[in-house]
């Protein structure tokens, strides 16, 4: 089956038309919901393949649909639709894992009273998505990208009677509205600056040779290339949806919604919509480096700012105690890497990465999502334990996840695709920085990979809902397995015997056989990491929930700083979030107090001028003005009859003397 | 384009009978006033279907009125005022079905808001200057009756407020237009004719001319800092008034502000541009943060109005033809959005909770008890923040690549307002209508109180104005294919590069 690219808006229009289902069905019509959703995202799955195969005949082939949006006087804005390997092999991971998750869903929600609303917004998100992924217009992408966010406001405040789930909503979509800010400026400067936001149209198209000469041969405030410029405020837009520092104070907080909103949402493919993002403009931030003297190459500050990342949110997952807490840091972690990669110019690894990490970050969320069904929503890790046994299935699929995301050699697709990364990052010839960080991550990720499964299934059941734990039904557990044989394997359609993966998405990639000591080195660290969380949390497990966390008696500061998340969330608030709410403030009280003054003040003035203007035009106008002046004036009247009061009088002298002011004029200028 | 007359007649006549229909029973003026408001749509429409796009004002009827003034009684259309038309019958039929429970004196209260409505859609219908002074006056005083009779919350100042605010822009509007027209020779109002004659000007007397213009309409738009009129006006009006004064009244006076004040002085627009687009601006952001601090339901709208409207002005100031057109489109948007946002805050909310108080919005479980009311309000808020899908963000996407043309710093600061806009609509959706846990919402006591159930006339103008702005969202070029190619006519020409920096 083929699927061309004007036949692309099939792909997002399938789950969109089942999230009108969803809206316009009544409350009670969950099957037929659920059912149109699953069907739309099943049928999106096989055109996606289509795609994927028509992309594959030929790789390098930028196949696009544009169509013209809407006129604006000057040019038009036009939308499209794009059809490569980096589109297609996306959709296909999307509308999988969406698929997968959306079947999870029904078992996980099926006791949830707003269950048709759940799917009508999840049908909404992946239609969204989806039209991101096959937008060939940074304009269309955005329009997708907001939509996004609006779906994942909508899906983490799912549960808003608890107040700490309305507040992580709006908290998710502010902060990534602040990244969204730059995302639209750079949007507005590139259209000014070429005339056209797309991406390819016949060499026309913003990532295409001659645009983006000219783009990089221009140069704005600061000595930037204008392309240097754009490409940092589209960064902005990713930053803030991938949770990069300092904007990824949200996505730990978006995990108020369900668990499989932040399976689809929040690990495996909203928040690595910016990764995509960056991919799609590559070319755009890598224009800048043609010039050797440019004083910043927007690339430099998107591996920096990914290996803090990287750095930052496993250090943080460390001293976490709730199970999808530490995934979320994980998460924010994981997407590190891949804005290393990218920064470090190797966005076909990014992908590579971004593939495995929804897969296996997909089963870890949807392991946990199992387990906390089965726990009778216990999500403290401190107060679970022992699950081995009762979930068996949910154990050994979520021990796959685990030593995928740790990069346990050879057999989990996380290690050749974490693998890939360091090689990059080992080889960018700027600095080696983003690489150490990335190899103290690699521990850091193995470390508290281990704590928590050791805490969450080894050990005794330390809380009411883990000792009366029971495995999930099959719909649960089908798609667990199915995700867990995803992150085994898929690490091998990239290794560096056979980079099928990274020469389809671009054709000029080239292997540098070796790196076998780099390999070892990162054998190395993740067997210390392992180790490291097994001496202390596996082999004597946590015997009750009120015991001190082995890290945290060592060092009870730096536990306590982790598990406060380093202080992020309070110095946006106290800095931020105060300096907006006194603006607000002082904004209000000039309203009610200086404005409204003003009013009260030039009211009684008028009043006053009025009343001399009245006394002038008795004693000093007469004749033919008079008549002209009382056939208003007695217009004026008639207005004012129907009134009482102050503002009566107000009026009448208002209207009174800017007559006489306007007559006053015409009578001088005629003269 | 000959039915658009019917707009202003189908008004004043329905207006009569309103009156005369309303000493028999309220029952007959509601019909009245809805039947007269769809007739107006239905003639704007049937202009709509027969309208050929084109450059300048295609005149419609011309008759002789004031010769000793030379003021011609001239109706002429282009498709900007086909926009603004098509948006007042919009919002005039949704102003009605949300008028519907108006028991008290409901004779009158349609007579005005039917003269209101006529004064409208003659403003924007009006090629001579004074004609079109005469239909703003009378759309200016039914307001003040309106807010006074029917209003609440300190009803009396808001009206004063609101109408002094209004008779100074429009003593400034008839000053400048006087001298112009004195220092033009007095033979004529013609719009053109005066355009015509106000280049040979001296330049200083142009600057003037055009601050007095502006300045007097942009009060009405909402400029800052002369915007405080709007939230106390429209927290004090009853539901229909504030529909109709954020969402066609505001209009009036962006509206002469382009017909009249730009094409006439366009060197003075290039001079005063920078202190107008600085002023817009802060009206955005300063209005957009005032929002986030209100605790009165209608009043975070009333400054939200003041926040959009400040895109409208500065892209105006910002003329060229992008931000223009695009100011024109947002007129239309926020016409439709401020209207259904302010239906479901006084109407649907406030007539049956009779509290705008957010703290006491956010202890009933409104989410249970008016279903209907958070869809909209959720679908409205969405609309309002520039979601795409909705009409304001193509309007305001326009506006802010045309204000990039002019200067990239004020669109840099405009589209911080859009995330202004986003915390505050957002504050206000979920304490107004999803506030109270469900749980306890469930068990408490007294809090099961049913509602008056949604009526059809609330469910049929939420649909109409639901439906006018998701399809103007998704298809914005319905419009902007009318409001294009008015543009290009030489007096908005003459205006757009007059502006260029």
């Amino acid at each position: 089956m083929r699927v061309p690219a004007h036949l692309l808006w099939l792909i997002p229009a399938l789950p969109l038309l089942a999230a009108g289902i969803g809206a316009f069905a009544p409350r009670t019509a969950r099957r037929t919901t659920a059912g149109s959703a699953i069907a739309a995202m099943a049928i999106s799955f096989l055109l996606s393949c289509g795609a994927l195969v028509t992309a594959l005949r030929d790789p390098a082939v930028h196949a696009v649909h544009n169509f013209a949006w809407f006129d604006l006087g000057h040019g038009a804005l036009r939308l499209g639709w794009l059809l490569d390997p980096l589109t297609a092999l996306m959709g296909v991971m999307v509308t999988l894992v969406g698929l997968l998750i959306f079947i999870f869903s029904a078992g996980y929600m099926a006791e949830d009273a707003n269950f048709k609303q759940f799917f009508c917004f999840l049908s909404l998100f992946g239609a969204a998505m989806l039209g991101l992924l096959v937008a060939n217009s940074l304009l269309l992408l955005f329009i997708c990208w907001e939509l996004v966010g609006l779906a994942s406001y909508l899906l983490i405040g799912f549960w808003f009677h608890q107040p700490s789930a309305a507040a992580a909503a709006k908290k998710a979509f502010i902060t990534t509205r602040i990244g969204d800010l730059g995302l639209l400026v750079g949007l507005l400067w590139l259209y000014d600056a070429t005339g056209s936001l797309l991406f390819f149209d016949g060499g026309e198209g913003v990532l295409e040779a001659g645009p983006l000469a000219a783009l990089s041969a221009q140069t704005t405030v600061g000595g930037l290339a204008v392309s240097t410029a754009i490409g940092l405020l589209i960064f902005c837009g990713a930053a803030g949806k991938s949770g990069q520092f300092p904007l990824h104070v949200w996505l730990p907080d978006a995990m108020e919604g369900p668990t499989p909103v932040s399976a689809l949402i929040h690990a495996a493919t909203m928040v690595a919509a910016g990764v995509f993002l960056i991919a799609r403009v590559y070319p755009l931030l890598a224009a800048d480096l043609t010039l050797p003297s440019a004083p910043l190459h927007a690339l430099s500050v998107v591996a920096t700012i990914g290996a803090i990342t990287a750095l930052l949110g496993a250090v943080i997952a460390v001293g976490q105690n709730d199970i999808k807490r530490i995934l979320a840091f994980s998460t924010v972690s994981q997407l590190g890497y891949m804005m290393l990669a990218l920064g470090v110019g190797s966005w076909v690894t990014a992908i590579f990465h971004l593939l495995t990490h929804a897969f296996f970050k997909a089963l870890l969320f949807l392991g946990a999502g199992s387990v906390i069904h089965a726990a009778h929503h216990e999500q403290d890790i401190r107060r679970l334990g022992g699950l081995r046994a009762p979930l068996r299935v949910t154990f050994a699929t979520f021990a796959v996840g685990m030593m995928a995301l740790a990069g346990v050699p050879f057999l989990f697709s996380g290690f050749w695709s974490k693998e890939a990364i360091l090689h990059a990052a080992h080889g960018w010839s700027v600095s080696q920085l983003p690489f150490a960080a990335g190899l103290i991550a690699v521990v850091l990720t193995a470390f508290y990979t281990t704590r928590l499964v050791a805490e969450v299934f080894l050990g005794t059941p330390r809380g009411e809902g883990a000792a009366r734990a029971q495995e999930s039904p099959a719909v649960m557990t089908v798609p667990l397995v199915l995700l867990a044989v995803c992150a085994a394997l898929l690490g091998f359609i990239g290794t560096p015997w056979w980079p099928w993966l990274q020469r389809t998405l671009d054709p000029t990639f080239a292997t540098e056989p070796g790196g076998f000591g780099l390999m070892a080195v990162s054998i190395v660290l993740v067997a210390t990491g392992l180790g490291a969380g097994w001496a202390l949390y596996a082999r004597i497990p946590r015997s009750s929930a009120g015991e001190a966390d082995p890290v945290e008696r060592r060092a009870p500061r730096l536990f306590a700083a982790l598990a406060d998340r380093l202080g992020f969330d309070e110095l946006y608030a106290a800095t931020v979030g105060r300096l907006n709410a006194w603006t607000a403030a002082f904004a209000d009280a000039l309203d009610r107090r200086v404005w409204d003054g003003t009013v009260r003040l030039l009211a009684g003035l008028g009043l006053f001028t009025g009343q001399v203007t009245r006394e002038t035009d008795e004693n000093l106008i007469n004749g033919g003005f008079d008549a002209a002046s009382g056939g208003l004036r007695s217009g004026g009247r008639a207005y004012s009859r129907g009134q009482s009061g102050d503002t009566h009088s107000y009026l009448r002298y208002i209207a009174i003397g800017f007559t006489l002011i306007a007559l006053a004029v015409l009578l001088g200028v005629r003269r | 384009m000959n039915a658009l007359p019917w707009t202003i007649l189908f008004s004043f006549a329905g207006a009569i009978l309103a009156l005369d229909a309303g000493t028999r029973s309220a029952a007959l003026a509601r019909r009245v006033g809805l039947v007269a408001t769809l007739a107006g749509l239905a003639a704007a429409l049937l202009a709509a279907t027969r309208f050929t796009p084109g450059p300048g004002m295609q005149t419609i009827l011309d008759l002789p009125w004031i010769p000793q003034l030379g003021a011609r009684c001239h109706l002429a259309a282009d498709g900007i005022s086909l926009t603004l038309v098509l948006l007042t019958g919009i919002a005039a039929t949704a102003g009605v079905l949300f008028s519907w429970n108006i028991e008290e004196r409901t004779g009158e209260f349609f007579a005005l808001y039917l003269t209101l409505i006529g004064g409208v859609y003659g403003v924007f219908l009006s090629a001579d200057a004074f004609l079109l002074f005469v239909f703003y006056e009378i759309a200016i005083v039914p307001k003040y009756f309106l807010i006074a009779i029917w209003g609440s919350t300190n009803r009396e100042y808001g009206a004063m407020k609101l109408v002094l605010y209004s008779f100074a822009g429009s003593a400034l509007v008839l000053g400048g237009m006087l001298w112009v027209f004195a220092a033009a020779g007095g033979k004529s109002f013609a719009l053109a004719d005066l355009a015509a004659a106000a280049a040979r000007f001296p330049k200083n007397d142009q600057l003037a001319m055009f601050g007095l213009l502006f300045l007097g309409f942009a009060v009405l738009a909402g400029l800052f800092p002369f915007h405080t009129w709007a939230p106390t006006g429209h927290v004090a009006a009853p539901t229909a008034a504030s529909m109709l004064l954020a969402g066609v009244v505001m209009k009036l006076g962006a509206y002469g502000c382009l017909r009249v004040a730009m094409p006439l002085f366009p060197e003075a627009l290039a001079w005063w541009q920078p202190a107008i687009a600085w002023l817009a601006i802060a009206g955005i952001l300063y209005a957009g943060l005032v929002a986030l601090v209100q605790d009165d339901f209608k009043f975070v709208i009333g400054y939200s109005s003041v926040s959009h409207m400040g895109f409208v002005l500065l892209g105006l100031a910002a003329a060229t033809p992008q931000a223009v057109g695009g100011a024109v489109l947002q007129m239309f948007s926020h016409g439709v959005i401020a209207g259904l946002l302010f239906a479901v805050a006084g109407r649907i909310v406030y007539d049956r909770t009779h509290t705008r108080r957010l703290e006491a919005l956010q202890a009933m479980p409104l989410h249970r008890l008016l279903p209907f009311g958070a869809v909209v309000f959720v679908l409205a808020g969405m609309a309002s923040m520039g979601m795409p899908g909705f009409s304001g963000f193509p309007a305001e996407l326009a506006i802010l690549i045309g204000t990039w043309k002019a200067s990239p710093i004020w669109a840099l600061f405009a589209a911080a307002g859009i995330l202004v806009a986003a915390a505050f609509t957002l504050r206000v959706v979920q304490i107004s209508f999803f506030g109270r846990t469900t749980a306890a919402a469930d068990s408490a006591p007294g809090d099961g109180l049913p509602f008056a159930p949604v009526t059809w006339p609330e469910k049929a103008g939420a649909v109409l104005l639901l439906a006018s702005t998701l399809l103007i969202g998704l298809r914005p070029d319905l419009l902007l294919d009318w409001i294009n190619p008015a543009l290009q006519s030489p007096l908005m020409q003459a205006a757009l590069k007059g502006g260029q920096p």
